[in-house]
């Protein structure tokens, strides 16, 4: 084994990438709990903790970009540097989609509760799974686990649009009810965008393993092979 | 895109010690191909076998076949193959007592001509080429090959190949000897030259051969491991030694 110091930096880059998906699956956790409890306090720590994703995020791109610059990496190096700083993009997003969460929650708060048409814990619970799954797959490396994940992302788009139908039947039936329903539909729609940030990230482990492209359901080997 | 060099089942020999075990390589016509791998793995002995230049070693000796156009260079004078196939050493290696202009007309009157004219246009087409006319033009006779800087002899000692018209450019490691504004000089001169010209250049700089190769070969304890597109190469290599070697897991 040679470039010894380069490969040790590798490493500390995954310890970082990883480090800011705890943080950002924490944040969606919070939010969705949030939401079951009507929780204003846990909206609060969604909302206190996102500078921290944001600085964690501005981070892990500096690092990558310095490696980039001062070790010239190659092949499954090169990959894997541009599928972390691709997968850091993705995991500030999905804290962005939690503070969307935890303001909606925290609007809904002051209304009366209704009994809406749209199970979003069942929704978040899927979510959450897709999350973790993308997640393990980048720490082991395991591209079946990935397409999985990929797989799931349909299901979420399906009870999303079934979401988007029922709330709209309500809204229409129980006028009254329309607030509420909004700020559930909003919801449905950042857990459904939350899902799309597990999937890139999914597509960016597959990216690094096997040096394939498989975005927007292409399944070209990179360098058109 | 046509084939320049083929190379067939290429064997090379130092004394008893088989260097090169069997050599299979499409060279493409006006593009640069580029030979990496460990030192002791046989790149520079395989490109010295492209103009039969490894046989000029105590001992040495090669087996196969390597075809430049429809020509078998092993089937012919090997005078005849080093015009048709030139080559750059590492070191700049200028005649160091000749001028500038007669370093660059040596091959040319060696075989011959005589003509002042030709001469001349030759070694000024020659100097172009080589990206040097307009630093040394008005010095052409009055000034030794040996007075240039050491970029500067690079580029006289490949325009001293590009005199003879070769159809193929051998190059073993051009710039390891070379500063980085030198280095950037040679690597321009490589782009314009394979438009016309097929180059095969042995570096173990690998950023180079990913900045100056359309196609890369991968070497190890003699054999090719693997040739392909360089981005093919660099980016995701099929074999897994490739991968060690250019991510530096090797060893």
């Amino acid at each position: 084994m040679t470039r010894i110091r380069f490969h040790q930096e590798l490493d500390e880059l995954k310890h970082r990438i990883l480090a800011m998906a705890g943080m950002a699956e924490q944040a969606v956790d919070l939010a969705v709990q949030a939401y079951s409890q009507r929780d204003l306090a846990l909206c609060e720590r969604v909302l206190t903790n996102e500078p921290g994703i944001n600085r964690a995020e501005r981070e892990v791109d500096e690092f990558a970009i310095d490696l980039l610059a001062m070790q010239q990496p190659m092949a499954v190096d090169l990959r894997f540097i541009l599928a972390v700083i691709k997968i850091n993009a993705d995991l500030e997003r999905v804290g962005d989609q939690a503070v969307n969460i935890a303001q909606r929650v925290m609007h809904m708060a002051g209304m009366p509760a209704f009994e809406l048409p749209v199970d979003i814990p069942a929704m978040a619970s899927r979510v959450r799974a897709m999350v973790r799954d993308a997640l393990r797959s980048f720490i082991e490396g395991d591209t079946e686990l990935a397409k999985r994940v990929l797989e799931a992302d349909d299901e979420i788009d399906r009870i999303n649009h079934e979401a988007f139908a029922a709330l709209s039947a309500c809204m229409q039936a129980k006028p009254d009810c329309a607030v509420q329903a909004l700020d559930a539909l909003s919801i449905a729609r950042n857990l459904e965008r939350v899902a799309d940030h597990a999937t890139n990230i999914a597509e960016d482990v597959i990216f690094w393993v096997r040096g394939a492209d498989v975005r927007h359901g292409a399944g070209q080997t990179i360098a058109g092979s | 895109m046509a084939t320049a060099v083929e190379v067939s089942d290429l064997k090379a020999w130092f004394g008893r010690t088989e260097a090169l075990h069997g050599i299979n390589m499409a060279v493409e016509q006006a593009h640069a191909t580029a030979v990496i791998g460990p030192s002791g793995c046989g790149k520079s002995t395989f490109i010295r076998c492209l103009n039969r230049m490894h046989e000029t070693n105590p001992d040495a000796r090669a087996e196969g076949e390597v075809k430049v156009g429809n020509w078998d260079i092993y089937d012919m004078p090997a005078v005849d193959v080093r015009r048709k196939v030139g080559m750059v050493f590492q070191k700049p290696n200028p005649f160091p007592s000749m001028s500038i202009y007669d370093n660059v007309a040596a091959g040319l009157k060696l075989n011959g001509t005589r003509n002042h004219k030709t001469l001349d246009d030759v070694v000024e087409r020659s100097l172009q080429q080589s990206a040097l006319w307009d630093e040394v033009k008005d010095v052409l006779k009055k000034k030794s090959g040996a007075s240039l800087s050491g970029g500067q002899q690079q580029r006289l000692c490949i325009a001293r190949a590009l005199a003879v018209n070769p159809e193929v450019l051998l190059m073993d490691e051009p710039c390891s000897a070379l500063d980085p504004i030198s280095t950037a000089k040679i690597e321009d001169l490589i782009f314009e030259l394979k438009q016309r010209l097929t180059i095969v250049i042995v570096t173990h700089n690998m950023q180079q051969a990913s900045r100056v190769a359309e196609f890369t070969g991968f070497f190890l304890m003699g054999n090719l491991v693997e040739f392909d597109r360089t981005e093919k190469i660099f980016t995701n290599p099929s074999d897994k030694r490739t991968e060690d070697y250019i991510t530096g897991r090797f060893g």
